[in-house]
């Protein structure tokens, strides 16, 4: 039994951890922020330092069950209590239980005269009464670099920071501790000197007039984490920071199958369809069937009776599915039974990061089997090509951890000679690529289909010709003449030649027929006469060599009688010749 | 410390005398500087205030929960309650000029 308390359910790597409950920020740290030490937290005015603060307590007391305390050196209790109201905080509700305690310490600098050595004990006692107070596990300092305005004497001031953070060690706290970010440096008082366990970094900026919020794990000791810069979000529930993609890939591999909703395409897809949990991308220039394709695979999930979600950021809900109905996809009914949910929303409306989180909000609460995001290239005018990468990384990284099997639809520029290099951001990370082209030839426009990429599963390799007809896309059969793959009306018109070319072939051989039976027919009529010539022959033959008997016999005859009539000898009738 | 006008305090609701001059000093347990303060204290105020002062020590290690009440953050802090306005003094009061100046407590000014 003592051996098995020694490992702790939070000891990883070494190093204990102490789990905040945000979203993302326990994973890209591994766990949460290092237990029983100091974790600066540092970043510009307004860039969410105190809401992560206050978060990492309210989620420590209800969650955790670890009590906390804040200290605040900027704002009142009141005015921390109606701030991080709107995100659904009951402050007062946690101090009545006794889990919090909110210590509000107001330095003014014109009220403060020094006069000789002072350390800074007050605080500590104040401090330490307040832990004690609740048993605090959990201690927030906000922003402690207040005292340096607060106080003339560094020396001082940074000796009992020094000393502070040393105590908050011993005394076996995690404590946050908030700090402006400086001009070129960490911190603007350099506190970092004294935090080095675990430093996050946060920041607000504004590119291209939208604003982005960035959170980076400058160091932490003796652990793992994430050294990217990740977007992260306050929003209504609070901090969320939006790694999504987790740092490994331990994603399931469903064997299922999920139907495209065509069934002559889940024929090219190795007879049925895509793996449950992939990702697709479904890209084409305008006009090539993107969303109808979409859509078909939407209905296909509602009618197994899965809910999928469907975002739409061109149309709005009632356009999709007034526009569906005209390929005989009524869409309307399963949103009425609740099988299928759209989200619509321009993506201008929010930065990247708000519809990231949306969508994943949406996903968790609506746990949808399929999801659609049609068009994801749209995003493109929020967000860098780099940020809309990462954000679909992100997204499908959501998607397959919850065996999500999403659409991503994406329009390609107008230049179809090379459309495979047009997605090299995110095609790469798709299970499955369905291009959908323009076939131009003879002077129309006829749409086509392909599987560029299906991991996993044998697939077509043809282009196959495809109509929006009023029920639905239907794939029409190759049809590769000599000049190649034929569609539209050429492929009608060579499909009519060859059928008058199959008939002409057909009257052909049954003439052929017919003059073959006419040849036997005269043949054995002469074959007959002929018989019967010959066998006249033979009767005449066979009558004259039977005269001929008779004959040489009468000869005979006629020689004995005449020998006879001449009273000759006996003559042998063979010497009659020489008579 | 044992002087007439010198009070520690335990509770919160011991009454004041009512005196011009009304001053808290906040002290962490008996160290160097906390006597220091106190010395010093004492002696400014008889030199300038004489009878007219009354000092309410507050031993922050043994009554923690005053700290929040005064604001009190660094130690030893001199709180002057009366005459208002209120006035914080920090340290050891060694330099008196600036106490002086801190409590606004120049000759002539004094009045009650």
């Amino acid at each position: 039994m003592p051996r098995a308390r020694q490992v702790k359910p939070t000891l990883r790597n070494g190093i204990a951890k102490c789990p905040t409950g945000i979203f993302g920020l326990d994973q890209i740290t591994d766990g949460g922020l290092p237990k029983g030490r100091p974790t600066l937290i540092c970043g510009t005015a307004g860039c969410g330092k105190t809401i992560l603060g206050m978060e990492f307590l309210v989620r420590g007391a209800n969650e955790f069950d670890e009590p906390g305390v804040f200290m605040a050196f900027e704002e009142t209790s009141q005015e921390l209590t109606q701030n991080v109201a709107s995100m659904g905080f009951d402050l007062p509700a946690l101090v009545a239980q006794k889990k919090l305690v909110m210590d509000y310490v107001r330095i003014e600098r014109s009220e403060i005269e020094e006069t000789g050595e002072y350390d800074l004990e007050g605080l500590f006692i104040r401090l330490d009464s307040a832990i004690r107070a609740v048993g605090a596990k959990r201690v927030v300092l906000d922003t402690i670099e207040s005292l340096f305005s607060g106080f003339s004497n560094t020396n001082i001031l940074r000796a009992e920071l020094r000393r502070l953070f040393g105590w908050l060690k011993a005394k076996g706290v995690s404590a946050v501790i908030t700090a402006e970010t400086g001009d070129g440096t960490i911190t603007r008082n350099g506190i970092e000197e004294y935090v080095a366990d675990c430093v996050i970094l946060l920041d607000h900026r504004v590119e291209e007039q939208s604003s982005i919020r960035r959170l980076r794990v400058l160091k932490y000791r003796g652990t793992m984490h994430g050294t990217n810069e990740y977007p992260f979000l306050i929003g209504k529930t609070g901090f969320s920071v939006l790694p999504l993609s987790s740092l490994k890939l331990e994603h399931n591999a469903p064997v299922e199958r999920v139907s495209t909703g065509v069934p002559r395409l889940d024929t090219m897809l190795g007879g049925k369809g895509f793996y449950r949990g992939t990702s697709i991308l479904l890209s084409g220039v305008a006009g090539t069937g993107k969303s109808s394709l979409a859509a078909h695979f939407v209905q296909a999930a509602c009618r197994r009776g899965e809910r999928a979600l469907y975002m739409a950021s061109e149309q709005s809900t009632n356009e999709v599915i007034r526009n569906m109905r005209s390929i005989g996809i009524d869409l309307e009914p399963w949103v009425k039974r609740g099988l299928l949910r759209f989200y619509a929303a321009r993506p201008g409306t929010y930065g990247l990061e708000k519809h990231l989180v949306t969508i994943h909000d949406l996903t968790a609460e609506f746990n949808p089997k399929v999801v659609v995001i049609d068009p994801i290239t749209n995003f493109g005018s929020v967000g860098t090509y780099s940020e809309v990468k990462s954000m679909v990384t992100r997204l499908i990284d959501m998607f397959k951890s919850r065996e999500i099997t999403a659409m991503f639809t994406s329009l390609t520029s107008g230049d179809s000679s090379a459309p495979e290099l047009s997605e090299v951001g995110v095609s790469s990370q798709m299970d499955a690529w369905l291009l959908l082209r323009n076939l131009e030839s003879n002077g129309e426009r006829n749409r086509g289909l392909y599987v560029l990429k299906s991991r996993g599963m044998a697939h077509s390799n043809q282009i196959r010709e495809f109509l929006l007809t009023d029920h639905g896309v239907q794939l029409r059969d190759v049809y590769v003449g000599p000049s190649g793959l034929l569609t539209g009306s050429a492929r009608d018109a060579q499909e009519a030649k060859e059928r008058a070319d199959a008939s002409e072939r057909k009257q052909q051989a049954l003439r052929k027929e017919f003059e073959l039976r006419q040849k036997r027919a005269q043949l054995e009529a002469e074959i007959a006469t002929m018989r019967a010539k010959f066998a006249l022959l033979e009767q005449g033959a066979l009558r004259d060599s039977r005269d001929m008997e008779s004959r040489e016999k009468q000869v005979a005859l006629d020689r004995v009688e005449m020998g006879r009539i001449r009273n000759a000898d006996a003559v042998s009738t063979h010497r009659n010749g020489h008579a | 410390m044992k002087k007439m006008n010198i009070h520690k305090t335990r509770g919160k609701h011991e009454r004041a005398p009512r005196k011009a001059w009304n001053l808290r000093l906040y002290i962490a347990g008996d160290t160097s500087r906390s006597i220091a303060a106190l010395t010093n204290l004492q002696k400014i105020c008889d030199q300038y205030v004489p009878g007219q002062y009354y000092v309410d020590v507050v031993d922050l290690s043994k009554s923690p929960q005053l700290a929040a009440g005064d604001q009190i953050v660094a130690v030893p802090t001199l709180v002057r309650r009366l005459p208002p306005p209120l006035k914080r003094i920090i340290g050891d009061l060694s330099n008196s000029e600036q106490v002086l100046v801190g409590l606004d407590l120049r000759p002539g000014k004094v009045s009650i």
